[in-house]
């Protein structure tokens, strides 16, 4: 099972190449504009930003699982905290915690210390329904589905749109039990 | 802002302060992101010529913020005006910040007077991309053609800038040139300013 050594992220976050978190930055600005003008609808935005990101979450759980020296997660709430501890550490460089559990533990929020997406953003009147980082929800979704659990993910709390934090809430909605024949031996 | 610990509110982007950029995130993320990108646009157009129009039109949006960005932090508020200047600017600061080295090189074209040329051996876009046969010369270094036309235009030196691989001798994998054609007014007042 998988018992996380303290900055366990941190340490792969050492050792990945990286690049500038600016261009990063930048860079998903200029999909989020894209998508503005091809869309009109700041709904579809958030849809298609969604879609990205799941497209994104199905890749890098591979690469995730690859790197980050993590083994099985034995429940939700050890999963909860390999992602904000290793898995934004390791791909955003930022860690997040986990709070607010309910009372069967299938339900938790992530809150973003920091948030590399959103530096340099502001957004205007007319994108009042956007939900600018839609795109990790996607990513959370699509990369926990690829380890069998179906989740939902959705942001409750948006700096940009004038809350006091980053929060995503993180629902897990079933645990698919993996078919014969197995993926692995363990 | 990034790094700062727990995030302040501002009522207002410009209050920010500018931060060092020397933030990283890890090269996966930013790989998954333009694959996006790129993945993106392929279903919104039905040639390559289309396609590399609309990843030239993302990456002159980051360009123009660069431009500013890097002429506040960099410069102390000043940018550049001379046509070598900007275009050592673009060659160094603005690699150098996004993609933490100096360009390969910085040529002037040999037959014709308005052209100049970046290369780069490994640019980090094309890094994990490979094209398929069928889609003849397209080339994601369009986005950074777009990076580079963005920064340009901002300052006041328009120019048509497209990205092209050149097979090198040796290597498996050609390099990416970024090629300058400067507007023709641009020519005029360089030479107009002696």
């Amino acid at each position: 099972m998988a018992r996380l050594v303290p900055r366990a992220g941190d340490a792969v976050f050492a050792n990945v190449e990286r690049v500038n978190a600016e261009l990063f930055t930048l860079t998903y600005g200029a999909i989020v504009r894209q998508l503005l003008t091809d869309f009109e609808e700041v709904e579809e935005v958030n849809k298609q930003l969604d879609q990205m990101g799941y497209n994104i979450g199905i890749r890098l759980i591979d690469e995730f699982l690859a790197k980050a020296n993590v083994t099985r997660c034995v429940d939700f709430k050890e999963t909860a905290e390999v992602i904000a501890k290793v898995g934004f550490k390791m791909f955003l460089g930022v860690t997040a915690s986990v709070t607010n559990w309910d009372a069967d533990s299938t339900e938790c929020s992530l809150i973003l210390e920091d948030n590399p997406l959103v530096d340099f953003v502001e957004l205007p009147e007319t994108c009042h329904g956007l939900y600018y980082c839609n795109v990790l929800c996607g990513v959370i979704r699509g990369a926990l589905e690829m380890v069998s659990m179906k989740t939902e993910v959705r942001w409750v709390r948006d700096m940009l749109r004038g809350d006091d934090a980053y929060e995503l809430r993180l629902k897990l909605l079933e645990q698919v039990p993996e078919e014969y024949p197995y993926k692995d031996e363990e | 802002m990034i790094g700062v610990g727990r995030p302040k509110q501002y009522a207002n982007v410009l209050e920010k302060p500018l931060g060092k950029g020397k933030q990283e995130v890890s090269l996966n993320a930013y790989s998954f992101l333009f694959s996006e990108l790129v993945q993106y646009n392929q279903t919104r157009v039905d040639n390559i010529a289309e396609l590399e129009r609309r990843l030239e039109d993302a990456g002159y949006g980051v360009g123009l913020r660069v431009l500013e960005l890097l002429c506040h932090r960099e410069k102390g508020n000043r940018r550049e005006i001379r046509l070598l200047g900007i275009l050592s600017f673009v060659h160094s600061t603005v690699w150098k910040s996004l993609f933490g080295k100096v360009a390969d090189s910085l040529e002037k074209g040999t037959e014709h007077e308005d052209e100049y040329m970046i290369s780069e051996r490994e640019l980090l876009v094309n890094r994990f991309i490979s094209v398929p046969k069928d889609m003849g010369n397209f080339n994601c270094g369009a986005f950074v053609a777009g990076i580079v036309k963005g920064v340009l235009d901002g300052a006041g030196f328009p120019a048509v800038v497209t990205a092209h691989f050149v097979p090198v001798e040796g290597q498996p994998r050609p390099r990416t040139t970024i090629l300058i054609k400067f507007a023709e007014e641009v020519l005029q007042r360089e030479a107009r300013l002696g």
